[in-house]
């Protein structure tokens, strides 16, 4: 009988095949840029505004990647429930773990996708000048990882339950609040109308990686409880 | 057990009857804010004994998920009960607070009153969650998960809050003439020993309930000669079937 596959190997095999299912199928990120484009049309309307700068297009930036993210979350496990994927992660000789690592590295797949198109387009809808936009990119991969990371330890909890697409949500958006409130910080400084400042600029990089590693952790921690029956 | 959650609840009594004496009669009234800053003794208790219930919350369900025993996924629940009616309490006595000094019913930038306000709308979606579950043994798991995820955003979330306010409130306990005068020390210390015994008899009230609720279905069930059914103990059996033992 051969070793166990190492837990780095399981997480590349689950990575790659939610990767290949993803551009096979077009389920995810096609959807999220749809969405997010509609979304800026809205707050276009709803704010009565046809240029954004500091607090308002940062918040609008954000709360329109939040919001796609939600429909990844949604959807992340939901093969799993349907296609005996979860019976199969229990049944073979590998860390469960795994899984959680790999569904998080897709989702942070899936949103930067999403960016790479729906940054383009609210410079194009809302911005005057560019230039806070490349500061900008490491606070958004950071709270990309946080979506990542809390998506993939609560999305499980949801599809497993009767109320699938209505718990995720609801639990994430408060869990969210720190991130988001680090992102917004910055965000707003970097997409002031004079240009970028970089007022506490590392302090919020620095609270956005704890979270991260907290949640890391913590969904290192118990994912397993999450896939045993 | 009985006598004993009897011996609390009198403690818990004569402790709040004796902080609220104090209060009224022992503590100085506040030069600025008046008779009103009174709250402040009911209010900070209340807190901190709901936070801390949320930590206790998380030990819990850490003990639960090492252990697989439900009478710590019991007490996990009962600890995060009784500290999101705390948090009402708190969220209340706030705004009421607010109201009298600063005009208010709700400022966003009093950073410690939003951190809770967050932290009370994270755990109040434990009951939609629990629910939503309806195998006993993965909703006592996911709720376990649940609760150390929610335990480990707690300080996260006040950190992130805090330095999020530019403009920073005098806080009480930290006044620039060097803290607060030792009377009011000791009727705030009193209050919060109140509140905690109260926060414990009610935990120790509940899971006695669920105990014996539990108990009596399992008689009756024993009384009809029927086997008994899994899903037949109602509501308290369905949250803690561990306690019924």
């Amino acid at each position: 009988m051969t070793a166990p596959p190492s837990t780095r190997s399981v997480v590349a095999t689950i990575l790659a095949k939610d990767l290949r299912v993803e551009l096979r199928t077009l389920q995810s990120v096609p959807s999220m840029v749809l969405f997010s484009t509609t979304i800026y049309v809205i707050f276009r309307f709803g704010l009565d505004r046809t240029r954004l700068d500091g607090a308002l297009a940062a918040g609008v930036l954000l709360v329109t990647i939040l919001f796609a993210a939600l429909l990844a979350i949604n959807r992340l496990f939901v093969a799993e429930r349907e296609q005996g994927g979860f019976e199969a992660i229990r049944l073979a000789p590998v860390d469960g773990t795994a899984l959680f690592f790999a569904k998080a590295g897709a989702l942070l797949v899936y949103l930067l996708a999403l960016e790479l198109v729906a940054l383009p387009v609210f410079w194009l809808f809302f911005l005057d000048g560019g230039s806070g936009l490349l500061p900008l990119l490491p606070v958004l991969v950071l709270l990309d990882l946080a979506l990542a990371v809390t998506g993939a330890l609560i999305s499980p909890i949801a599809t497993n339950s009767t109320a699938r697409d209505l718990i995720g949500p609801l639990i994430l958006l408060p869990l969210l609040v720190p991130p988001m409130i680090a992102a917004s910080a910055a965000g707003q400084r970097l997409l002031e109308a004079g240009g970028p400042s970089y007022d506490r600029y590392g302090t919020w990089l620095g609270v956005l990686g704890l979270y991260d590693l907290i949640f890391l952790l913590v969904g290192w921690a118990v994912f397993d409880y999450l896939i045993e029956d | 057990m009985n006598l004993s959650l009897r011996a609390l609840a009198i403690a818990t009594a004569v402790l709040i009857g004796a902080g609220f004496a104090l209060v009224f009669f022992h503590a100085p009234i506040d030069a600025d804010q008046g008779f009103i800053q009174k709250i402040f003794y009911l209010h900070v208790p209340l807190a901190i004994v709901a936070l801390i219930g949320f930590v206790v919350a998380a030990v819990h369900a850490i003990r639960h998920l090492r252990s697989g025993d439900p009478i710590h996924d019991a007490r996990s629940y009962v600890s995060i009960h009784t500290s999101v009616i705390f948090g009402v309490a708190v969220l209340i006595t706030g705004a009421i607070w607010a109201k009298a000094s600063w005009g208010q019913w709700w400022v966003w930038d009093e950073p410690t009153l939003v951190s809770f306000l967050i932290v009370f709308l994270l755990y109040a979606t434990y009951y939609p969650l629990r629910y939503a579950i309806p195998d006993r043994e993965r909703q006592a798991r996911y709720a376990s998960v649940f609760a150390i995820t929610a335990g480990a955003f707690v300080p996260l979330n006040f950190m992130a809050v805090r330095a999020a306010e530019s403009l920073v409130h005098p806080r009480t306990f930290a006044t620039a003439d060097g803290g607060l005068p030792s009377e009011v020390w000791l009727v705030f210390l009193v209050c919060l020993a109140g509140i905690a015994a109260l926060w414990w008899t009610l935990v120790r009230f509940e899971l006695t309930a669920k105990r014996t609720s539990a108990q009596i279905s399992r008689l009756r069930r024993a009384l009809e000669g029927g086997a008994p059914s899994p899903g037949s103990g109602g509501v308290a059996a369905r949250i803690a079937p561990g306690v019924a033992r």
